[in-house]
């Protein structure tokens, strides 16, 4: 673990070093130390506050390999102002990075078991960095199944990788997009539509979600009516958040700060929560 | 060295404790009237503090009112608390400069105040809250070193209330009005016919180092008793009440109870009560750029659940309506507090309740989820 600087407000200084074009709208940045630092490590699961001069801060999650050490992966969306600014940084400009902060991913209590991924839109980013651990020890887990939705093919992410993740041994990949278009040849509809294309083997399954909480709403009662019960589902929640250490109070949902009790949860946690309007 | 548990003193003592606070390199802080309003501001002398008045509290009224006698404390709290001191409204967190394709972090919060603290005229209501803060800010996993850097080392003096306002409930919240811990010293004033005297109980070493350096003398039973009434006093003329009976689950059973459409209704959405509640932590972060944009500052400032842009995302608001709100302030308060941090949010201080521009009353509100008309405050919500 990366150990804690003094004032969990103020970020070190990281570097742009690669940025990638995911999208027409989304980009992944590498990040890595300035004046040679050590780079904090992660898990698969974890966000960090990421500081654009001038600018502003945001919560971001870690979309790298948590064994890639050195540097730090991003996916960005650019949908307001602190966010375009993000994904405008060069390479060689400066970054601001603050934690990793919250909890990971089951990949402890999944071991054995046949892991299945479900994400919506930019949901994939934060579950990426499970299945780079999931195919690093592949010996350590049964079936990898991945299913994901987009809203065109446009707007899928890591699209080389999802095609070479397919040719995994005991690994499957689906993607689904709300609209297809002429050459598209995949599935049309929503991501619930690609539970008939699996044979879950419920007791042995352990369910890791990431999409907009609508879309997580369908999939956990699509993943209970195939039997999988709710301590074996988690999901990643999203709030507005000004500190990610539970200084702030705006992560708020219900008794838990989403910075430090999640953004991973159990469904058994939040089942009661999902289900209340402005909560 | 500790000597007694409890000395007494003439009040004009108050005037020499304040000197040996100012000698011993505290910034001496405590309650003095300003634009007709009983507020927390620097104390050099006695006269500085609110001598002769009093407060009268309603919900959503308050005013000053002369006193018959010069007690120096005979008034409860205002609109301030002392996280105006300790978690303050703005601070810089740290500052960068720009040069060239880069900038640089400079790491230079907003540094404590050069003196430490000592506090004259803390409440047993107040205590408690700087208590609940305390757990927030530096005791849970992470500590902010802001709080902390303003908070180590401060000398405490609580004030006995011997008599409360209308707003109080401390004794609901199991707070008040008598100060029992985290204090150095502790005062209770006593005004007689032909006496003005203060008995003073000692909380620390440092307390009973302060303490003898006032002339004082022994404080005999019929003082102590004459100390135990007056705050009696207090405790009687308090009305208010909140059940606090399960209430936890109480206010997560009753998500969706109509009285949040009513409150709703009332409700302006103000902020005020979070801004003067002394537990309410809350902040937001702002940037704060040059005219050159070649140096930015990172600025921490309280804000509110009450707000719009408080739960934004993007796409909207989580909590657009003002009754999803009040929801969240009043079951944060009184019952997600206490799976956050082991105990209640709110310390029964009736801030909130005096300071609301429309009156609405969290006793009252409680009362009405309950369906029990236990609180005084039941009725007479809605008044200006
Ligand atoms: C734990 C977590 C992980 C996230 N991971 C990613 C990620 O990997 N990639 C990505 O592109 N986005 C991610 N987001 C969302 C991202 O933080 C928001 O899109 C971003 O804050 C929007 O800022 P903006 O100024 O560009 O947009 P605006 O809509 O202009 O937002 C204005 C302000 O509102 C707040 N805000 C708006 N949307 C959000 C939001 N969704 N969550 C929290 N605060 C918000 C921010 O304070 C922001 O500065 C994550 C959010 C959280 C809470
Ligand atoms: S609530 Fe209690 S302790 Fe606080 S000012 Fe009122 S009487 Fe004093
Ligand atoms: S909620 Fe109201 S009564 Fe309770 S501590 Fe805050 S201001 Fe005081
Ligand atoms: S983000 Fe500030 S409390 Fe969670």
């Amino acid at each position: 673990m990366a150990t804690l600087p003094t004032d969990p407000m103020v970020p070190d200084p990281y570097r742009v070093g690669q940025v990638w074009k995911e999208t027409s709208d989304t980009f992944t940045l590498a990040l890595e130390p300035a004046d040679g630092a050590a780079c904090s490590g992660f898990s698969p699961g974890q966000f960090s506050m990421l500081y654009v001069f001038g600018v502003g801060e945001l919560p971001i999650s870690i979309s790298g390999d948590p064994e890639d050490p050195g540097r730090l992966i991003y996916t960005v969306r650019s949908v307001g102002q602190a966010t375009h600014a993000l994904v405008s940084r060069k390479p060689g400009e400066m970054v601001g990075v603050r934690g990793p902060f919250g909890g990971c991913w089951p990949l402890a209590e999944a071991r054995g078991k046949d892991v299945v991924l479900v994400a919506g839109g930019l949901g994939l980013a934060p579950l990426r960095p499970a299945i780079y651990q999931v195919l690093r020890h592949r010996e350590d887990y049964g079936r990898l199944i991945v299913l994901y939705g987009g809203r065109s093919p446009r707007d899928l992410l890591y699209r080389k990788e999802l095609a070479a993740w397919a040719r995994q041994p005991d690994t499957q990949v689906l993607s689904t997009v709300d609209y297809g278009g002429l050459s598209w040849r995949g599935h049309v509809g929503v991501v619930t539509s690609l539970f008939r294309y699996v044979r879950l083997q419920p007791a042995r399954t352990v369910a890791m979600l990431c999409g907009p909480e609508i879309m997580m709403r369908f999939v956990t009662r699509e993943l209970e009516s195939c039997g999988v019960q709710a301590p074996d589902i988690y999901l990643s929640m999203e709030r507005n958040m000004k500190c990610a250490v539970g200084f702030c109070g705006h992560c708020q949902y219900g008794p838990y700060f989403i910075c430090k009790d999640g953004p991973v949860f159990p469904y058994s946690k939040v089942r009661s929560l999902l289900e209340k309007h402005e909560i | 060295m500790a000597e007694k548990r409890q000395a007494l003193v003439e009040a004009g003592q108050i005037e020499r404790l304040i000197e040996v606070l100012h000698r011993r390199g505290y910034e001496v802080v405590g309650p003095t009237v300003r634009e007709a309003a009983i507020v927390y501001d620097r104390v050099e002398k006695l006269a500085d503090l609110p001598v002769g008045w009093t407060d009268e509290q309603e919900a959503g009224s308050y005013r000053l009112k002369r006193r018959e006698d010069g007690a120096l404390f005979g008034y409860v709290v205002g609109p301030q608390s002392w996280k105006k001191y300790l978690h303050p409204a703005d601070v810089r967190l740290f500052s960068a400069q720009r040069q060239g394709e880069t900038f640089r972090i400079l790491s230079n919060p907003d540094p404590p105040p050069p003196g430490r603290y000592a506090f004259l005229c803390v409440r047993a209501c107040e205590l408690a809250a700087i208590a609940v803060q305390d757990r927030v800010l530096l005791h849970d996993r992470y500590r902010d070193p802001i709080y902390q850097g303003r908070r180590d080392g401060i000398f405490i003096v609580a004030v006995n209330c011997t008599q409360s306002a209308a707003t109080c409930f401390c004794t609901s919240m199991g707070t008040g009005p008598r100060a029992h811990a985290g204090f150095d010293l502790a005062l209770t004033e006593l005004v007689g016919p032909d006496h003005h005297r203060i008995l003073i109980e000692v909380g620390s070493e440092v307390g009973a180092e302060v303490l003898a350096e006032l002339e004082h003398f022994e404080a005999s039973d019929d003082v102590e008793r004459e100390a135990e009434q007056a705050v009696g006093r207090a405790r009687s003329q308090i009305q208010r009440r909140m059940d606090t009976t399960g209430i936890r689950d109480l206010l997560y059973s009753n998500f969706d109870h109509p009285r949040w459409d009513d409150v709703a209704q009332r409700c302006l959405a103000c902020a005020n009560c979070t801004m003067v509640c002394p537990t309410c932590f809350c902040t937001t972060v702002e940037e704060v750029s040059d005219v050159t944009g070649d140096h930015a500052e990172r600025w921490r400032r309280w804000d509110s659940c009450f707000t719009q842009s408080f739960s934004y995302i993007h796409g909207g608001s989580v909590r657009s309506s003002a009754k999803s709100r009040y929801r969240q302030w009043m079951t944060h308060k009184l019952a997600s507090w206490i799976d956050q941090f082991g105990s209640s949010g709110c310390v029964g201080c009736g801030r909130c309740i005096t300071w609301c521009p429309v009156g609405i009353d969290i006793t009252g509100e409680v009362g009405a989820i309950r369906g029990a008309t236990a609180s005084a405050g039941e009725n007479d919500h809605g008044n200006t």
